[in-house]
């Protein structure tokens, strides 16, 4: 990437300008997640002080043992809501969509295109626009306020399908066709040959997918009625809205909330990212 | 567009042989049911099935049911075009994309321009601008709405102004238009990463020897930049404004959770989805013949946004 500066000798002035202005604009960029930090370390007392308290004087985990312990909020049990939610739709929206882009991409039937058009469509009209008539849907199924009400609808991603079928489209076709001369099916060679070679776009799916499920608001919104169906982003937003709110704790909450996919995104920021640059599809 | 497949015609010579290809195709008819069988039947059961009850529900009075009987026919539509609160709620929708689109476009181009051209601590600048994508809007609203613009005297901001000798704002208490500072903001803060990302990659696609050639003929700084990277970037600059267009059109969360205030939501600052949900599903009465009636509108709302935007990226490819 430095090709892009300027080449023979280097200017220092608008060098060192350029690095202090990114400098800034990081600090900038960082300055909420400081916010979280801070306020979840801090007593309600310093949040509320006349003037703003850089750190607090005495940090302290106590927020964290009065959330946890807060009977009306129900904290544990929307962390452990949130994680199942998550590694399901993760797990399952990657086989369902790798299957999928598969079958699209090579074998072949008279549906396909049909199938091809659904899914573009989709792509097109998201999913969010059209939650009235799904949520109609789900709760005449009997599906509010329960775990598949949560996962199950949101399971169908047509934007990861259509990842994974121009992915396989590009697939060496070598490989396929020696595992059908050693008389593997279709089955054997998509388990054995293909998806061992797809991992790469495999996690970059699953990673924004992950990341979306943990983060979803107005669908678990809509489900969660009962508070014990609530996942984190629900119970925040509930606790914030209600009567009595206890500033610190809801952000020591947020804490909590922001370290799985924190932890998610420094380990795995190289298949987020492409995940990221497949998405801008052109 | 066509399936790339390898239909049995293509095969190597030695082993299409006739009768074999009329076995291969009937148990692939079957294969690719087994492949994309689950997907269909999410989709349809999970998106078209309702997409088409909703529109059959459109057209009938069904308040707080599913099964309605009395015919209103277009009465929905009427009543929702005609409505203030909807026309206000579409632009609400079109007064945040006029705002957000073109702040987040400049912002995130300008970061990957940064970036792209920093010598140091390159990765670390990537991953700052790229964080805030993992945070979700339910956080990002508690820190803008409890601090950063809390309208009380200690809020961030407010401190900030006193400093300075100013008198402390109340952002959201829905005077002068200020919540749309601290909507923009929000919104600009999260996604700004995201779409930097996408342009680096554009970045990179460019063949190194146009900067070259443009280095001989004497192209310096800004002028590059103008006349040749940004045309460079055309493919990935209308990708980036569909995205941002349909995801401004789809914004719930953060609206929801830095203006909703004991269960009740502020009669201003209504973009589509909130009015929608508000209406159909929100406090009182569920009225879903309204609320599908809304659903169609928005849906070929949404439908022509991407269509514009395709014909807008087709129109290039005739250029090239």
């Amino acid at each position: 990437m430095s090709s892009l500066a300027c080449r023979g000798p280097v200017r220092r002035g608008p060098e060192v300008a350029r690095h202090l202005l990114l400098l800034v604009l990081a600090l900038v960029f960082l300055l909420p997640f400081y916010v979280v930090v801070r306020n979840a370390l801090a007593t309600p007392a310093e949040l509320a002080s006349a003037s703003w308290v850089w750190w607090p004087a005495h940090p302290s985990l106590d927020n964290l043992r009065r959330l946890f312990a807060d009977q009306n909020v129900r904290f544990a049990r929307s962390l452990l809501n949130s994680a199942v939610v998550s590694v399901l739709q993760t797990v399952l929206t990657v086989a369902i969509s790798a299957m999928a882009g598969y079958g699209l991409a090579r074998v072949p039937s008279r549906a396909s295109r049909l199938v091809l058009g659904l899914t573009v469509l989709t792509l097109m009209v998201p999913t969010t626009v059209t939650f009235v008539p799904t949520f109609v849907m789900v709760s005449s199924l009997g599906w509010i306020s329960s775990l598949r009400g949560l996962v199950v609808p949101v399971l169908f991603s047509a934007f990861a399908t259509f990842l994974f079928r121009q992915f396989f489209a590009g697939f060496p076709l070598e490989l396929e066709e020696a595992a059908a001369i050693d008389g593997a099916g279709r089955w054997r060679t998509f388990t054995r040959v293909v998806l061992p070679n797809a991992w790469g776009i495999c996690s970059a799916v699953g990673v924004i997918t992950f990341l979306n499920a943990w983060n979803s608001f107005l669908w678990p919104l809509l489900i969660g009625q009962d508070p014990a169906y609530r996942t984190v982003q629900v119970a925040l937003s509930a606790y914030t809205s209600s009567q009595r709110v206890d500033v610190a704790q809801v952000f020591m909450g947020s804490a909590v909330a922001i370290l799985p996919v924190l932890v998610v995104f420094v380990v795995l920021q190289r298949q987020l990212v492409q995940g990221v640059e497949r998405s801008g599809i052109d | 567009m066509a399936v790339a497949a390898p239909t049995p015609g293509l095969a190597p010579p030695g082993r299409a042989d006739r009768p074999r290809s009329a076995v291969r195709r009937r148990s692939d008819r079957l294969w690719f049911w087994v492949f994309v069988g689950p997907f269909v039947a999410g989709l349809l059961v999970f998106v078209y099935v309702p997409v088409l009850w909703s529109v059959y529900l459109s057209f009938f009075d069904a308040r707080n049911t599913v099964t309605p009987t009395r015919f209103v026919g277009l009465g929905n539509y009427a009543y929702l075009l005609g409505s203030r609160p909807f026309l206000v709620s579409m632009a609400t929708f079109v007064g945040f994309a006029v705002l957000i689109v073109p702040t987040t476009f400049a912002l995130s181009l300008g970061l990957a321009l940064l970036v792209a051209r920093a010598r140091f601590a390159q990765a670390f600048f990537r991953s700052a601008f790229f964080l805030p994508t993992a945070c979700s809007y339910v956080v990002a609203a508690l820190v803008w709405r409890l601090s950063i613009f809390n309208g009380a005297r200690f809020g961030l901001v407010n401190s900030a102004l006193r400093a300075v000798g100013l008198e402390p704002v109340g952002w959201l208490s829905g005077e002068h238009y200020l919540y749309w500072v601290v909507l923009v903001t929000l919104r600009l803060w999260l996604q700004a990463g995201f779409y930097m990302v996408l342009f680096l990659a554009g970045l990179q696609r460019i063949p190194t020897d146009t900067y070259e050639a443009a280095a001989l003929d004497g192209a310096t700084g800004w002028r590059v930049v103008r006349w040749i990277t940004l045309p460079q970037l055309r493919a990935t600059s209308v990708a980036v404004l569909l995205l941002l267009t349909v995801g401004a059109f789809q914004a719930f969360d953060e609206f929801y959770n830095t203006l909703v205030q004991v269960g009740t939501y502020p009669p201003y600052a209504r973009p589509p989805l909130v009015y929608l949900y508000l209406v159909s599903l929100g406090q009182g009465t569920q009225d879903l013949g309204v609320g599908s009636a809304g659903t169609v509108i928005l849906t070929i709302v949404v439908a022509l946004l991407g269509l514009g935007q395709l014909r807008a990226l087709r129109g290039r490819k005739d250029d090239a």
